[in-house]
């Protein structure tokens, strides 16, 4: 049995990458798949922190590139569920330390082992970003609802279709749901008619992803939280689960909403 | 413009002006057609077109655009009346 390899980009960064990377992981594991994440941003080290297991690395992407430990050695297990473990990056080496043959290998030999390999790409068109697709039977890239978020993963979607790698799937995370009503932001369709792409979920911008992070628990361990559940959601379609788009609730309060009716929007 | 309309004119929102800065810009970016490429296309066809038909050439405009799902060169070439036409030309 093979497991697939799953690369999640954006090209801009901030976006949500390795907060998806996580949140999907986690996700995944809670449906009982063996998951491996890889944090393919070599020198910018995160995925390891956003999942609350900095403290037990060992080993490291690049040890294993470079001989000083198996594989095996380098998957930190994840204490709160079994089918969970993390291939941290290196520190204090950069993009160049793996080679996209490398990576290929890797991808190749975890997926013997497991059900999901999550590769969560560094920023950038780069090294680091073709390392990190090279091994991807799929990708989905991050996207927020802004210019600048939009026209990079335009040009990912280009790079991708070039490497032939397409179809990619979307991710519209931190969407504001207030603000697509009143006409300040982008909404989903408004990207999609732009992106011309397949989505595979929406996320709400949710404050409780920042509480996530700072305790190293990401919200799709969080019953209570949108976002955690738009996070179940796409692994659940991940999994081929038929699961409807989540209704993103208006979150502004009626003092809010009563202050946008009083004092008019500037122009 | 009338007071009513005035206060009922709809405004563009920032989410539309979003949407058409990025719809332009990112029919630059895909095609990857420099401005000067730009033009060299837009000489080439003056010189075409100029052997049959005369041409505004200063009012002429060449621009890319996008339909629905693909990016398009747009010419807009005004005429000022055929060569062997009899005709008197509008003046520059």
């Amino acid at each position: 049995m093979t497991g697939q390899v799953i690369t999640i980009t954006s090209g801009k960064g901030g976006v949500g990458k390795t907060t998806t990377t996580a949140n999907l992981g986690i996700a995944l594991a809670l449906q009982g798949k063996r998951v491996v994440c890889i944090d393919a941003d070599i020198g910018l080290r995160n995925l390891d922190i956003v999942l609350g297991l900095e403290n037990r690395i060992v080993y490291d992407i690049v040890d294993v590139v470079e001989g000083r430990a198996r594989l095996r050695q380098a998957m930190i297990k994840d204490k709160r569920m079994p089918e969970l473990s993390l291939i941290p990056a290196a520190q204090t080496r950069d993009k160049t330390a793996v080679s996209p043959e490398q990576m290929l290998a890797i991808c190749a030999d975890l997926k013997q082992e497991v059900d999901f390999v999550l590769v969560d790409s560094p920023a950038g068109i780069e090294r680091g970003f073709q390392n990190a697709i090279v091994g991807a039977d799929q990708v989905l890239i991050v996207t927020t609802p802004e210019v600048s978020a939009v026209r990079d993963a335009d040009r990912i979607v280009g790079l991708l279709e070039a490497a032939e790698k397409s179809p990619a799937r979307l991710i519209i995370n931190r969407i504001r749901p207030s603000m697509v009503k009143r006409g300040d932001m982008l909404s989903v369709a408004d990207v999609l008619e732009i992106l011309a792409i397949q989505l595979i979920g929406i996320v709400p911008d949710d404050e409780q992803i920042i509480v996530a992070t700072n305790r190293g628990q990401p919200a799709a361990l969080d019953n209570r939280s949108q976002s955690g559940q738009a996070f179940r959601n796409i692994a659940a379609r991940l999994l081929g689960q038929d699961v409807p788009l989540m209704a993103l609730k208006d979150t502004d309060g009626w003092l809010q909403r009563l202050g946008r009716f009083v004092i008019p929007r500037r122009e | 413009m009338s007071f009513w309309d005035q206060i009922f004119r709809p405004r563009s929102t920032s989410s539309q002006v979003a949407k058409e800065r990025l719809q332009v810009v990112l029919v630059h970016d895909r095609v990857k057609l420099s401005p000067e490429l730009l033009e060299t296309l837009k000489n080439e066809i003056i010189a075409v077109i100029s052997k049959h038909v005369s041409i505004d050439q200063e009012a002429m405009e060449i621009k890319l655009t996008h339909g629905r799902g693909y990016q398009k060169l747009t010419a807009d070439i005004p005429i000022l009346g055929s060569r062997d036409s009899a005709a008197p030309r509008r003046p520059r």
